[in-house]
């Protein structure tokens, strides 16, 4: 579902296999494993992570078939998964770039902006939030967490009540994405550059997350246990 | 006061007349009947806004305020559901304006998901300051709501700056610049078409909308779904 590996000071999470890494709770709880290791253990200064994925997709959204199976009761569990997910993304300590080497949709654009940088794949693939083509409502911490995420009205709108399909040109230039790149390998290897250069300028990663989860006061109200939303 | 038009699956209500088609009881209630109308048909699943002469709208019936024994604060206490009708209106809406758009009838304007303008003439233009009134809360709301840049919220409210369609544009306030009112009209009509056709659930897209803009749906007293609610819908769409 996922790997964690290290090269040098730069943690690459990457979501594997070459289907549309849908959110089912598997693949959610292995993504939370994975960063627990992170949010947990002491590790050295001027670290970074930076989540990928194989294929095609990043991640095509929460898996619709897996809700379809379940009883209705259970069918918030993997919208909590995604909330603890964000959660445990704000609390990372060390900064966090998103290599969107594939077709971002719906949640998966959620796990795109969980991070505090972006690098897009400019030659193919979609930031893509389908929601409203496909008819679903948000929920309060999602609603909230976009707000913050995406402040300027118009590129709000046009993500979010027109269902657009953005490409990381136009990601760039409405302030979604931080820089672009060719191909899967490309966009990796900017990321790692990207890393890189903010890895070197935070020596104190608890510093940084509490700085983050004040920057996004209101996220972090909804998203976290301690927060008093129940989880 | 207003009239409707259906083109296909767009409604074009405009507002009719040489005049300012200034905000009083009568013109209000008139827009609030006309936006029912646009809510109740199944058949209408765009909005279009415009305006005929000089004018889109040059804000609140002052002359009305000034000889009626209520005032001006009936005329904002009126307005405010006029605001909501359009901020809950269960499907996309888009501005035609055609002339200028002041005070409240700049507000009409930007309580629209898309505005376009003319940029031949006519400006957005904020009078509260240069004309010695507040602003109503929800005045401020729905500008911080649509206004997102903060140098041009600044010099709307602060500065009250006559704002042309072309730097409305440029600044992020208007979506589109067209060079004539007939021309504003017409790609705005295209746009609701184009909006019309993605056939969006009409619930979805206002529920949608308030989670877009939640500050000033609450200031607007519209009430939003609990999130029970949406996942019952959600299991229900199964």
């Amino acid at each position: 579902m996922c790997t964690l590996e290290k090269r040098g000071n730069i943690y690459l999470l990457t979501l594997t296999g070459s289907g549309e890494h849908r959110f089912n709770p598997s693949l959610l709880s292995s993504l939370r494993a994975a960063l627990s290791s992170l949010l947990c253990s002491s590790h050295a200064p001027n670290s970074a992570l930076i989540t990928c994925a194989e294929g095609k997709f990043f991640s095509n959204g929460f898996d619709q078939s897996w809700v379809r199976s379940a009883p209705p009761s259970q069918h918030r569990i993997i919208s909590d998964l995604l909330r603890g997910l964000i959660s445990d993304y704000l609390s990372l300590p060390m900064p966090t770039v998103c290599a969107v080497t594939g077709h971002a949709a719906a949640a998966g654009c959620a796990l795109v902006l969980a991070h505090d940088y972006v690098v897009m794949r400019e030659d193919r693939g979609f930031f893509y939030m389908s929601e409203l083509d496909v008819g679903l409502k948000f929920v309060k911490y999602f609603e909230v967490f976009f707000n913050e995420k995406i402040p300027d009205n118009q590129t709000r709108r046009d993500v979010l009540l027109r269902s657009a399909r953005v490409t990381a040109r136009e990601a760039m230039a409405r302030g979604i994405v931080d820089r672009a790149a060719q191909g899967i390998e490309g966009t990796i290897e900017e990321a790692l550059r990207l890393a890189e250069e903010v890895a070197a300028t935070v020596s104190d990663g608890s510093k940084l997350a509490e700085k983050r989860k004040l920057m996004f006061s209101e996220t972090w109200r909804h998203v976290s246990a301690a927060g008093g939303s129940k989880l | 006061m207003c009239t409707l038009e259906k083109r296909g699956r767009v409604l074009i209500l405009t507002l009719t007349g040489s005049g300012e088609h200034r905000l009083g009881p009568g013109l209000i209630s008139s827009l609030r009947s006309a936006l029912a109308t646009a809510r109740s048909d199944p058949s209408v699943a765009a909005l279009v806004t415009a305006g005929e002469g000089r004018f889109f709208s040059n804000g609140l019936d002052l002359a009305w305020a000034k000889n009626s024994s209520e005032g001006l604060s009936t005329l904002v206490r009126l307005v405010k559901p006029l605001i909501a009708d359009l901020i809950s209106l269960p499907m996309p809406t888009v501005a035609a304006v055609t002339g200028h758009a002041a005070a409240a009838g700049m507000m009409l304007a930007v309580a629209h998901d898309y505005v376009y303008m003319r940029g031949d003439r006519g400006v957005l233009y904020m009078s509260e300051l240069d004309i010695g009134l507040p602003f109503p809360d929800y005045f401020m709301d729905l500008m911080q709501a649509k206004i997102t840049d903060p140098r041009t919220l600044r010099d709307v409210t602060l500065r009250a700056k006559k704002i042309t369609g072309t730097e409305a544009k440029e600044r992020g306030i208007v979506d589109k610049v067209c060079q004539s009112a007939s021309e504003t009209v017409a790609e705005a009509v295209k746009m609701a078409e184009e909006l019309a056709g993605r056939n969006w659930d009409k619930g979805v897209y206002a529920s949608i909308r308030l989670s877009v803009y939640p500050k000033l749906c609450k200031s607007l007293e519209i009430p939003q779904e609990s999130d029970e609610a949406v996942r019952k819908h959600f299991a229900s769409r199964l």
